[in-house]
């Protein structure tokens, strides 16, 4: 496909521009793309990276889990309670952009220093943007649907299950692949400040004694993750949605 | 019925304006678009006189070629084939003289009405008392008054379309050319529409070529109609309706006007035909 | 406007609430204090000047980054637009450019430009210029063609379309990208400070909670809270009264 050469040309000019920069600033502040991979497998080959990988992988599931059940959970609440939809929706707007990081203290004084920390900062990250993009989905659902179940004489289920369902999943699964991305920046965050373990923790130690390849090791792993889950996400809902 | 009974006249399909009086003039005109696998042979050959002060409509099945017409005509875009004449000059871009009014709103959302009726004038470096005077005529005869300080968003799309024309009418054009203007709203609306294009002609004096697909619409506005053929579209008719110039929506109940309408619709319905049998409708 | 109230209800409700558990002990001193105290903290904070210097560069850095989003977002989507081939190649990493943890890059920055203003400004521009592009690319896409023809009427040059058709109709749509563009800042600075930095608000939150200085740490974060409420709120005005004059 001409289409995706092109992608792949515009990724190759990336990685050219890498390299120029690698070479202009030399290796001691930013390691070539060659460096960075060879050093991403020498690390993927020590047990110690993988107890970091799965700390940060716990966290992030956890985290994940609950903002996609309470966001979805809480969006429909508020979607079809169109009074409480209304004077949350503000209220929720504004946490959305207020920067979470500053509220991180509390939520270390309130859960203390561990996973469960970790696993709260990523919900506030996650939770609001799955809720916000699930409450619209149902709002801005056309009325003709709801109306043409009625017609039909669906029962409560099959309305749910056949129209209310169906309908709504687009625009879910964009406040989803956003609520992904959002808490794992939550966990990332949250172990690079003030954390034990963890591929944050990696990152901020490396920078304290100036690794640079595995700064750039983890960040291409974590990149090269979190893309291809957003891909992922996005074919499932373009297979869905027949767009 | 035949069309002579029916008092409607049948025109030769030769050109009917001798060529010196012509307006505007079409010579062989055809437009064809280069797509990705083929091209589409959209238009023509077409050959057409606007008698200088004719209403003329043209009507067609959808995908004729009608609004590729006006393109050409407006200056929007150029034919591949024939020569398209304003005023005896050649058109090259669009014309001095030439105002369009487009099937879609085209109203800026960011001026309120006044600002959107002023914006031509503006363009054109007009004095601003002169500008004020236009304007205010203008918003007045499309009884737009008291919506001159709304934004159009505020408005109905019917008056919405009133600030289009309205703002076509301030530079007064001597060519009016107008693409579907009332396509999106409702019959009443349309009819009283038609009125108001009626009234503005017979004020202004000038030439109006409608491009619609109501034959209603068609026949009660125009002194002449031209019938398209399906793709490529060619003029398949003409049809003088011999309205009186002094007319106005009330002429739908008269029995001249059913029979316009049948002979239009005798002609236009094997065309329609075609497109639906084609899948295309 | 029975919504407003009931709004400002729920919030007060929860405040209250807060004020009330701190003041009954049932949450402790160490881990918050009461809204009232911090308030009482914000203020003599803000009197004694002693973090002028760290606010002042954190909303300094923080306009800076907005400015550059906007302008550089705004002139890359109209490159990008106006040049379709390169869209279609770049539109596919555009849309997976969120799921970066960005934050991940900030280290690279530190080692480029050392620690201070610019790496800082590099990673909330980092953060910020995309949704700027994106939305630059969408007003433009909805940019009623009718319109374009319209400027073509009134024999209009390229710039005085550009100008006075072409930028109103895709204003609205800029202005989501402003919005973004100015969330994004916020979030970038406050937090690259936040993690590693010597000076700014996000930097003096971090050092208030190691010195478990629990006073001029919530005395700052409820200063951030009430500047992004504010600016948000304004923005928002100005959101709605654009929005409205959009139609189609």
């Amino acid at each position: 496909m001409p289409r995706s050469a092109g992608t792949l040309l515009v990724l190759l000019a990336l990685i050219v521009l890498w390299q120029g920069l690698h070479l202009l600033v030399g290796a001691s502040s930013l390691a070539s793309p060659v460096q960075t991979v060879t050093k991403l497998a020498a690390l993927l080959a020590t047990g110690e990276f993988w107890l970091n990988v799965s700390e940060t992988m716990r966290a992030f599931v956890a985290a994940f889990a609950i903002s996609l059940a309470g966001g979805i959970t809480l969006g429909i609440v508020l979607g079809v309670r169109k009074l409480a939809g209304n004077v949350a929706e503000p209220i929720l707007t504004t946490l959305y952009s207020i920067p979470k990081v500053v509220l991180y203290p509390l939520v270390l004084l309130c859960f203390g220093l561990g996973i469960s920390a970790k696993i709260a900062f990523g919900v506030m990250h996650g939770l609001i943007p799955i809720t916000l993009f699930s409450m619209n989905a149902i709002r801005q659902m056309k009325p003709v649907y709801r109306r043409t179940s009625q017609v039909m004489r669906l029962s409560p289920s099959q309305n749910a299950f056949t129209v209310i369902m169906p309908a709504i999943l687009p625009e879910i699964i964009s406040g989803v692949r956003l609520g992904f991305s959002l808490t794992l920046l939550g966990v990332l965050i949250g172990e690079m400040f003030a954390s034990q373990r963890g591929l944050g923790f990696m990152l901020t130690s490396a920078i304290n004694i100036g690794q640079i390849d595995t700064i750039m090791a983890i960040a291409l792993l974590l990149t090269v993750f979190a893309v291809t889950c957003n891909t992922l996400m996005m074919r499932f809902d373009r297979r869905l949605t027949h767009r | 019925m035949s069309a002579a009974a029916s008092g409607a006249k049948i025109v030769p399909l030769a050109p009917q304006v001798a060529a010196a009086e012509a307006h505007a003039r079409l010579r062989g005109v055809t437009r064809v678009f280069e797509l990705p696998k083929s091209t589409l042979h959209a238009l023509g050959p077409i050959d057409l006189d606007l008698a200088k002060g004719e209403f003329f409509s043209v009507v067609g099945p959808s995908g004729c070629g009608k609004s590729t017409l006006l393109d050409i005509l407006a200056g929007l875009s150029e034919p591949q084939a024939g020569t398209a004449e304003f005023e005896g000059k050649p058109i090259r871009g669009v014309p001095d003289g030439v105002g369009v009014v487009f099937q879609e709103d085209a109203s800026f959302p960011w001026l309120n009405v006044r600002d959107n009726v002023a914006f031509g004038l503006r363009r054109a470096g007009m004095d601003p008392a002169e500008i004020t005077r236009r304007v205010d005529y203008a918003v007045g005869f499309m009884g737009l008054k008291d919506f001159a300080g709304s934004y159009p968003a505020q408005l109905s799309g019917g008056m919405r379309q009133r600030v289009c024309i309205a703002r076509t009418l301030v530079l007064q054009p001597r060519l009016i050319l107008l693409d579907e203007p009332f396509g999106a709203l409702d019959q009443q609306t349309r009819l009283l529409m038609g009125d108001e294009l009626l009234r503005l002609w017979r004020e202004t004096s000038a030439t109006v070529l409608l491009i619609t697909h109501a034959l209603d619409e068609a026949a009660m506005l125009s002194d002449r109609v031209g019938v398209m053929s399906t793709r490529p579209g060619t003029f398949i008719d003409f049809v003088e309706t011999g309205w009186e110039r002094d007319r106005d929506s009330r002429v739908v109940s008269t029995p001249h006007f059913g029979d316009i309408t049948a002979r239009l619709w005798e002609k236009l319905r094997i065309e329609a035909l075609k497109i639906m049998s084609a899948g295309k409708a | 406007m029975s919504e407003k109230w009931l709004r400002v209800a729920v919030v007060t409700a929860m405040i209250l609430l807060v004020e009330a558990l701190c003041r009954i002990d049932v949450i402790p001193r160490m881990v918050m204090i009461a809204p009232s105290d911090m308030v009482v903290e914000l203020g003599k904070l803000l009197a004694s000047g002693q973090f002028s210097a760290d606010i002042q560069i954190t909303f300094t850095n923080i306009a800076i980054s907005t400015v550059l989003s906007v302008l550089l977002g705004f002139a890359a989507g109209v490159i990008i637009y106006s040049l379709p081939s390169l869209r279609d190649a770049i539109e596919p990493l555009l849309a997976s450019y969120y799921a970066v943890p960005t934050f991940v890059f900030y280290p690279i920055f530190i080692t480029l430009f050392g620690v201070g203003s610019a790496s800082i400004i590099a990673i909330a521009v980092l953060l910020a210029v995309v949704s700027m592009i994106t939305a630059t690319l969408n007003g433009l896409d909805r940019i009623p063609r009718v319109l374009r023809k319209t400027g073509q009427i009134y024999r209009m040059s390229r710039v005085k379309t550009a100008l006075l058709i072409e930028l109103p109709a895709a204003m609205p749509y800029l202005f989501t990208g402003v919005k973004l563009a100015v969330a994004y800042s916020f979030i970038g600075v406050i937090a690259s400070e936040f993690i590693l930095s010597g000076a700014g608000v996000g930097y003096a939150i971090a050092y208030a909670y190691n010195l478990f200085e629990n006073g001029h740490m919530y005395a700052l974060m409820l200063l951030v809270l009430i500047v992004v409420t504010v600016v948000n709120t304004l923005l928002n005005i100005v959101d709605r009264r654009l929005q409205a004059r959009r139609q189609r």
